[in-house]
């Protein structure tokens, strides 16, 4: 099998963000690998090691794994960490003319270069914790005109039949599907326990190689992508008013009596 | 006038509350047009008439059996037929999903998660955990926007929709995973977590006793939400878990019982409009973006309050 992840570096989830001229100041912000995305990682490697004679993913296992991330230059970082835990090589899509694309530039960009691998599953995470559309993977299985089986809570895949089933799982319950390949999946995080990368796994990651391609090499035109096609419009970003000081006071034997006097001033009670 | 055409989001034969809201928004900007994806469409449109309807447009297929993929080339053939002035879409799993795909198929922009869109079609976001409020519009296209539910009280009305059929075609793209077997959720008696206007939630501070949290959540007829320790113990079940990767809600009250207020918690419940927390700790970071704290044993705050509130009901 041919399996493709698609993640995505994203400023720190602790760290302060703030938007600058409509778009993210990423600069500013130490940056990670999506934590969702580690979950689609942990997943293709599960797949991969369940299918291979040396039960371990790489060489030997007859499969591949290929990240693909589209973003900046520093991208690469959270490239190596999904690298150090098992995936075999990677794809980084830079070129300063993406900077600012909404989720249609993105996802054709993805699609792009989904088509030059021959995949036969790509997988992604269910959301990424910037942004938080929940969008792409439905974006990408539109454009590739792939079966979509998205928030997978449950993966399993039969690579001499071709089939992969999934269960679905959402606010609304949950629902089997199943599709041959090429699919694209993304993962819930409940499905698993991403491993943590060993020292072995590190040292590996460093020697695996990164290919970049500029926006020219995706075959995507400069006019599709970036701040200035964008679908969508920033008319203003602004910082939250913080919300004013509340009350806040120490149970002296009456705060269960006290909070009901302000649920009824607020007429909430 | 031009049409706002708004997708009804149903289980069972009954809308969602935010099928209501959705329709005040729609009217709010043009005349209010109901796309129903159903194959025994009228309880429904029965239903959408006590909200502010001009129209109902129903559609009939195999929906079911393909999911999202499925609705959006229905909805997209709508938009390209109709041509409205915008589509509002609630913000789920699977709206978000048919929100994408009808964008790819029409070449539109999308703007998700939005907690209100005016009559120009300018939409509110609340970004990176409530700190920074974005405004924007789409440029391209017929405007695709997901809404948020309970962003807005819905109208009543008393309408007396025209309904219209339409027939929608499902590609084959959209029939390669059909869904082959479906467990709903099973409804308890209290209110859906994400249409409740309260919500009271806990944490690993309930040590897996929720009896005082259910309490006080039937006291004020609230739902039930969990912070990810008390999902991941065991505690309570997972649909009920508030948070980054549980659901995210925007009540008139939220009480958080337990809860540290870590920044993965605060992602799905910081667009409320009023927080209350009770915690032993006074330096938990929750108390930061409550209105009203407690700092205090849960054990003894909400038997207290509950008991309060039950008693000025008399
Ligand atoms: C605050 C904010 C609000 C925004 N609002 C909008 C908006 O309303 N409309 C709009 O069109 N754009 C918007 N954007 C731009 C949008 O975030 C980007 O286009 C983004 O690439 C797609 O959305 P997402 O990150 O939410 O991805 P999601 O759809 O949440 O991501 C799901 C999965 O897709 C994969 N993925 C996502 N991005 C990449 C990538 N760059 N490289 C590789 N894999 C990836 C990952 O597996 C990820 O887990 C917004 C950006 C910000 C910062
Ligand atoms: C990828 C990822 C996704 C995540 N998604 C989510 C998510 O969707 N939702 C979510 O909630 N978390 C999520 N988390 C976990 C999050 O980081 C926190 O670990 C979690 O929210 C903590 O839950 P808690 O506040 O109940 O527990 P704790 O942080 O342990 O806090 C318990 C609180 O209870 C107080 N307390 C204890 N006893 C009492 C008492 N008797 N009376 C009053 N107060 C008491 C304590 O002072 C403390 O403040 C996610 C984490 C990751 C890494």
């Amino acid at each position: 099998m041919k399996i493709a992840i698609c993640i995505k570096q994203v400023p720190d989830s602790w760290a302060e963000k703030k938007m600058a001229g409509g778009v993210l100041d990423r600069a500013g912000v130490d940056a990670v690998l999506n934590d969702l995305d580690e979950y689609a990682v942990e997943e293709a490697l599960r797949i991969v090691e369940a299918n291979s004679p040396t039960k371990e993913a790489g060489e030997g296992s007859g499969h591949t794994i290929t990240l693909i991330s589209m973003g900046p230059e520093r991208a690469t970082e959270a490239i190596r960490k999904a690298l150090s835990m098992g995936a075999d090589d990677a794809i980084l899509v830079t070129d300063p003319s993406l900077a600012g694309s909404d989720a249609l530039a993105t996802s054709l960009v993805l699609s792009e270069v989904i088509k030059k691998g021959n995949y036969d599953l790509v997988l992604c995470g269910t959301e990424s914790t910037d942004a938080r559309m929940s969008v792409i993977p439905a974006m990408i299985s539109q454009r590739l005109g792939w079966a979509q089986l998205t928030f997978a809570g449950k993966v399993a895949v039969n690579p001499a039949a071709n089939t992969v089933e999934i269960e679905r799982v959402t606010e609304f319950g949950n629902q089997v599907m199943s599709a041959k390949f090429p699919a694209v999946l993304s993962v819930v995080e409940k499905i698993n326990e991403p491993r943590y990368p060993s020292f072995k796994g590190i040292m590996a990651a460093k020697k695996k190689p990164i290919t970049n391609m500029s926006l020219a090499d995706t075959g995507v035109g400069s006019s599709d992508v970036g701040s200035a096609a964008a679908w969508s419009n920033v008319k203003e970003a602004l910082p939250r008013p913080p919300r004013g000081a509340g009350v806040k006071l120490t149970d002296e034997g009456n705060g269960g009596e006290k909070l009901v006097e302000f649920l009824v001033e607020k007429r909430l009670a | 006038m031009s049409e706002v055409i708004f997708l009804v989001d149903h289980s069972a034969g009954k809308i969602t509350k935010a099928a209501g809201e959705l329709a005040t928004y729609a009217k709010s900007i043009g005349d209010s047009v109901a796309v129903v994806f159903a194959d025994n469409a009228q309880p429904i449109v029965d239903q959408l008439n006590t909200f502010p309807v001009d129209k109902v447009i129903t559609i009939a297929g195999e929906f079911d059996k393909y999911g999202p993929a499925a609705i959006a080339d229905g909805l997209a053939q709508l938009l390209t037929d109709r041509k409205p002035a915008a589509v509002l879409i609630t913000s789920t799993a699977n709206g978000k999903e048919i929100a994408a795909r009808a964008s790819v198929i029409t070449g539109s922009g999308i703007i998700t998660d939005a907690v209100n869109v005016d009559k120009d079609l300018i939409t509110t976001q609340s970004v990176f955990g409530g700190s920074t409020t974005v405004h924007a519009t789409v440029t391209k296209g017929v405007p695709i926007i997901t809404l948020r539910a309970n962003s807005i009280e819905a109208t009543g009305a008393t309408s007396s929709a025209a309904v219209e059929i339409f027939a929608a075609t499902i590609s084959e793209a959209a029939k390669l995973a059909p869904i082959t077997s479906s467990t709903p959720v099973v409804k308890g008696g209290r209110p859906d977590l994400t249409e409740a206007s309260i919500v009271v939630s806990g944490g690993r501070g309930t040590n897996g006793d929720f009896k005082p949290v259910e309490a006080l959540a039937d006291a004020l007829g609230a739902a039930v939400g969990a912070s990810r320790a008390a999902t991941d113990a065991g505690w309570y079940p997972h649909s009920n878990q508030v948070g980054q990767t549980g659901k995210t809600v925007s009540p008139q009250l939220y009480v958080a019982a337990g809860i540290s207020g870590a920044i993965q918690h605060r992602a799905g419940m910081q667009t409320s409009k009023t927080i209350v927390a009770i915690n032993k700790d006074p330096e938990a970071p929750i108390l930061e973006i409550a209105d009203f704290a407690v700092v205090g044993d849960l054990f003894n705050v909400l038997p207290q309050a509950t008991a309060q509130i039950i008693a000025r009901k008399g």
